[in-house]
């Protein structure tokens, strides 16, 4: 059997005296689509933060592809996020820039394509996301869903192995959230990656996900796929998808 | 006064983390420098932002500067019974060594610094910096090297602007406020003219800008908490932008003025 492609092992994480993440570790095998759910705060988007060194562990290490993304010098490590896309919980569109640039940056910057070629590409992943006609608006003429996709579009455009998405859905009506989603479900099947998808909504969740993992009290509290969630008996996670205020979690 | 204490151990830790943090953050600027061939056309952009847009804001401080030192000179002179074809001479040296590019660069540390620190900061509180760095962009090479560099090249650039404005506005001051002629304040102004002064000037100047560039990235990058730590970091920039630029001045004056 294949090794995974993304090891996660022991990850340790505090911020001052806030500890954060307790021993976390999840193995992610290659074309899975996995979520990692919990409460707003429980230290999810800390950890996909640490799968491209947006962070660093305290202690513990991430392996992707057999080696260990800790040992990477700068330029390895900008390499590495060559195979990363990442869709950020506000998009993080850069203000700036139209939607053309801001989806064409990195193809600009690490790439180097004449602008005609990073013009057909961009355009290209704008369709993909089903945008066309806003290259260039800026990103304050656009609704919440919009930027999303814009969001999607730059994260895809350098046909990365691995997206990452820190809560897709946040701050969407229901309607635009299910569209992001159908988009995540669609990528994935086009595009042939594997996704990791941090997210608190739950619809979302079950939606996209083959594999469900909840975090809780900074270490995982439970690993398996959306029928196993549906049909748990562990209070942690039985409170948690059910919504209610009552129970082992405490607000 | 265990609390006193530990407020002292606080502030300590803090200076510390602040101190370590830009010679972090000095350290990385050094080795983006090789790749600053790619960082060229956002270096053109920021030298018109942070510079040329600065120029009409100098230029104002700098005729009121002028204006100001030539008539404060003039009430002195008399008080002491001084003779007043010295004063081209007095706001000349003034002017050159001191007034131009230590209030060019306090204008400049209120402008620009605190506008590369609340636009950085915004930009990390809002995970644009994350983005960049997620793209395999290095956020030193494409947000810190073009400011600070901008900065080196522009602020004494404003200063060859400053003082040429301040001395005509002296000049002005002089011929209709104080009645001397122009002749007088401009042979003044010729005799204690020195071209090591004025380029002991744009050296101080370089050396202002990079601490304001680098300051107000520094304060950018680790901006936390929302618009609250937005303006929080932003006064920080300026505030310690302006003490280091009147330390590393009065440094200068030890130096290059030997008592």
């Amino acid at each position: 059997m294949a090794a995974p492609l993304i090891q996660i092992e022991d990850i340790h994480k505090s911020f001052d005296s806030l500890r954060v993440l307790e021993g976390v570790s999840l193995n992610i095998e290659r074309g899975e689509s996995i979520v990692v759910i919990g409460q707003s705060g429980c230290g999810k988007s800390v950890l996909i933060k640490h799968l491209i060194r947006l962070l660093e562990p305290d202690s513990g290490r991430v392996i992707f592809d057999g080696e260990d993304i800790g040992e990477y010098d700068f330029m390895t490590l900008s390499k590495l996020r060559l195979r990363f896309g990442m869709l950020f919980q506000s998009a993080a569109l850069f203000d700036s820039m139209t939607v053309e640039e801001n989806v064409g940056l990195g193809l600009t910057e690490t790439k180097r394509y004449k602008p005609g070629k990073i013009r057909e590409i961009v355009n290209e992943k704008l369709e993909l996301v089903g945008l066309t006609g806003v290259n260039h608006k800026r990103p304050a003429e656009l609704s919440g869903g919009m930027r999303k996709r814009v969001g999607l579009a730059r994260a895809i455009a350098n046909s990365p192995e691995v997206l990452l998405y820190d809560e897709p859905t946040t701050g969407l009506d229901p309607i635009t959230a299910d569209m992001i989603n159908k988009l995540i479900v669609d990528l994935r099947e086009k595009l042939e990656v594997t996704s990791v998808a941090v997210t608190h909504d739950m619809k979302s969740a079950f939606e996209i996900a083959d594999r469900i993992v909840m975090l809780y009290g900074g270490k995982i509290e439970f690993d398996g796929t959306p029928d196993e969630v549906r049909g748990t008996t562990n209070p942690v996670v039985r409170q948690f998808i059910s919504g209610s205020a009552s129970g082992p979690i405490q607000a | 006064m265990p609390g006193g204490f530990q407020e002292i151990g606080r502030h300590g830790v803090n200076f510390v983390r602040t101190v370590g943090g830009m010679f972090m953050l000095l350290g990385k600027l050094i080795i983006s420098f090789r790749e600053v061939h790619r960082s060229l056309g956002l270096l053109m952009e920021q030298l018109y932002l942070l510079g040329v847009k600065s120029l009409p804001l100098i230029v104002i401080i700098s005729i009121f500067v002028g204006a100001v030192s030539a008539w404060q000179a003039a009430y002195q002179f008399k008080f002491i019974g001084a003779p007043l074809r010295l004063l081209g001479h007095a706001v000349g040296k003034a002017v050159v060594i001191e007034l131009a590019p230590v209030l060019s660069a306090i204008v400049y540390a209120g402008r620009v610094g605190a506008g590369v620190t609340a636009e950085l900061g915004t930009m990390k509180v809002t995970e644009q910096i994350d983005a960049l760095e997620s793209m395999g962009i290095s956020p030193v090479r494409y947000l810190v090297l073009p400011r600070v560099l901008a900065s080196v090249f522009m602020v004494p650039f404003l200063v060859i602007f400053a003082n040429f404005v301040a001395i005509v506005g002296a000049l002005v001051v002089s011929i209709i406020g104080v009645a001397i002629s122009s002749e007088t304040f401009l042979t003044g102004f010729k005799y204690s003219f020195e071209l090591s002064d004025f380029i002991n000037g744009l050296i101080k100047a370089a050396v202002f800008g990079f601490i304001i560039g680098i300051v107000g990235c520094y304060y950018g990058f680790t901006t936390r908490g929302g618009a609250q730590g937005v303006g929080r970091a932003t006064t920080s920039s300026v505030v310690v932008s302006m003490v280091l630029i009147l330390i590393f001045n009065f440094v200068f004056a030890v130096i290059l003025f030997r008592i």
